[in-house]
């Protein structure tokens, strides 16, 4: 086991990897810009080091500081937290180049699913199904051609892109034509590389995501699904394990689906397959995240595995410590994504001081979160305050908590999206499991009461 | 009669949209703010001609920080 891992990240998930490393004894390092100089994640760290100012672009996106930190410190390990830099090859193998050891997959995997057309092609040689699409498009032409074979609806997406950003939908040719030169120009202003492609638009279908864990000996296991169909602008808000639209059959597939795709890049530590789940039951591979994901935790909760422990020990040389059949998904839990922004003036981030905080408590809670009475809450990261992650024996008791939850949290000082929370959670379709992508923005859209 | 164009919210200057002299329509984008990677809009409330500029990109600004001045 390690040493002494470096945690490049702030918040939550940096007093998240903390709390792993200390459960294993190995000591941790924190990381700060000038904003975080009182946060939670540095008091809680074995030893911190300042990395520069507040904006990310100048302290946790800064490769050389980090990279000093990373030797100043003596850290023998790396582990990257999810945003930032944890999915940036070049940056995973500097951290290799200085002699630490880096907590998650191999540069060239991370290098080969952050290029989502190569990742495709990837998938598709794998036999693991992709929404019927193209590789990069050569020009506009060719873009309409392709879209006549594959059929509209169809969307346009950056090949270096992630978060929906510069995702076109269209609905025919003429949307399509005007659509390429957008897509284009936000590809190439937000990825400095404009290559762009198509794949078919699939109406109601459900975000399904499943977890997989490898060794050094390239063994590979799933840990079964998430759904993450609730979602804003492309972020996720609410997540549960199991899916309600999952059964054993499907679960099954969707798992070998998720291993094979895994085996066949020669992945190593964690990682989640993102998948299409249509109405009619078919999935499409979407894109692999090569690191910890946010809703980590309904996982932890349903398995009873400690993913950011497995996740030290794999990089560690460890081998997995259980087989496939040895794992089982039990009871429903559900993550909700506490934002500090204002519903009421249509999601405006809302920074301020937290002037008072209450959690709520109990065995089946679990509070995962970045800030603290008194905490200023800045412009400068994510909205992310805390996930609130409750347990129950079925999904109906797992609401039922979650709504206590919510009833039973107080935070002044900045607005939230809590009350978002409670509609969802009373909202009858919601409770019979009948959720898709566009669901969301649809209840949104609704009047409240 | 000037309109002074306030902040919504706390967070950067990312892009300033307009120069000084230029006749700008009602919602028309004037600034660009960003606060927790969002990128937030700040637009006209009336038509009029940009007299004063109060920001240069990059800068941090406050809710309520007057960005623009319109006649």
């Amino acid at each position: 086991m390690f040493r002494r891992v470096l945690v490049a990240n702030r918040g939550e998930i940096a007093r998240r990897v903390l709390r792993a490393c200390r459960a294993l004894g190995v000591e941790g390092v924190a990381v700060y810009s000038e904003a975080d100089a009182d946060a939670p994640h540095v008091r809680e760290a074995d030893h911190a080091v300042a990395i520069g100012p507040s904006p990310a672009r100048d302290s946790y996106l800064k490769v050389d500081t980090l990279l000093a930190a990373i030797r100043s410190s003596g850290a023998d390990a790396v582990h990257p937290g999810y945003g930032f830099l944890s999915e940036n090859a070049a940056f995973a193998e500097a951290v290799a180049g200085v002699g630490a050891t880096w907590i998650g997959p191999p540069p060239a995997a991370i290098a080969a699913m952050g290029d989502k057309a190569t990742a495709r092609r990837l998938m598709q040689e794998a036999g693991v199904p992709v929404t019927p699409g193209t590789d990069v498009l050569s020009d506009v032409e060719d873009a309409a051609a392709a879209a006549a074979r594959i059929g509209y609806p169809v969307l346009l997406k950056a090949s270096a892109g992630g978060g929906g950003i510069g995702m076109v939908p269209c609905e025919n040719e003429a949307e399509l034509r005007k659509g390429f030169a957008s897509a284009t120009a936000r590809a190439t202003s937000a990825f400095g590389d404009g290559a762009v492609y198509l794949e078919r638009l699939v109406h109601g279908a459900r975000h399904i995501e499943v977890q997989v864990a490898a060794d050094d000996r390239g063994r590979v296991v799933h840990l079964f699904e998430r759904e993450c169909s609730l979602q804003r602008r492309h972020q996720k808000v609410l997540e549960e394990a199991p899916s309600p639209a999952v059964d054993g059959p499907l679960r099954e597939a969707l798992g070998a689906a998720a291993v094979r795709a895994a085996e066949a890049i020669g992945y190593r530590n964690l990682g989640t397959l993102e998948f299409l789940l249509g109405p009619d039951r078919s999935f499409y591979f979407m894109e692999m995240n090569t690191r910890l994901q946010v809703e980590h935790p309904i996982t932890e909760w349903t398995t009873g595995v400690d993913l950011v422990q497995l996740q030290l020990r794999l990089a560690a040389g460890e081998p997995l410590p259980f087989t496939q059949s040895e794992l089982r998904q039990e009871g429903h839990a559900i993550e909700l994504r506490v934002y500090a922004e204002d519903p009421a003036k249509n999601f405006l981030p809302s920074p301020g001081t937290i002037t008072h905080l209450r959690w709520p408590s109990g065995d089946d809670v679990r509070v995962d979160a970045g800030v603290e009475n008194g905490s200023k809450v800045t412009p400068f990261y994510d909205p992310l305050l805390a996930k609130l992650v409750v347990r129950g024996a079925t999904r109906e008791a797992a609401i039922a908590r979650a709504l206590e939850a919510v009833a039973a949290t107080e935070i002044e000082g900045v607005k939230t999206n809590l009350p978002v929370h409670r509609r969802i959670l009373e909202d009858d379709g919601f409770r019979r499991g009948r959720m898709s992508i566009s669901y969301l923005g649809e209840l949104m859209k609704r009047p409240a009461g | 009669m000037s309109t002074q164009v306030e902040a919504q919210i706390t967070g950067s200057v990312w892009k300033i949209e307009v120069t000084v002299g230029q006749q700008v329509g009602e919602g028309d984008v004037l600034v660009i703010l960003e606060s927790m990677k969002m990128e937030i809009p700040v637009e006209a409330p009336t038509s009029g001609r940009v007299i004063e500029i109060r920001v240069e990109e990059g800068a941090s600004v406050e809710e309520g920080a007057v960005l623009v001045v319109l006649e």
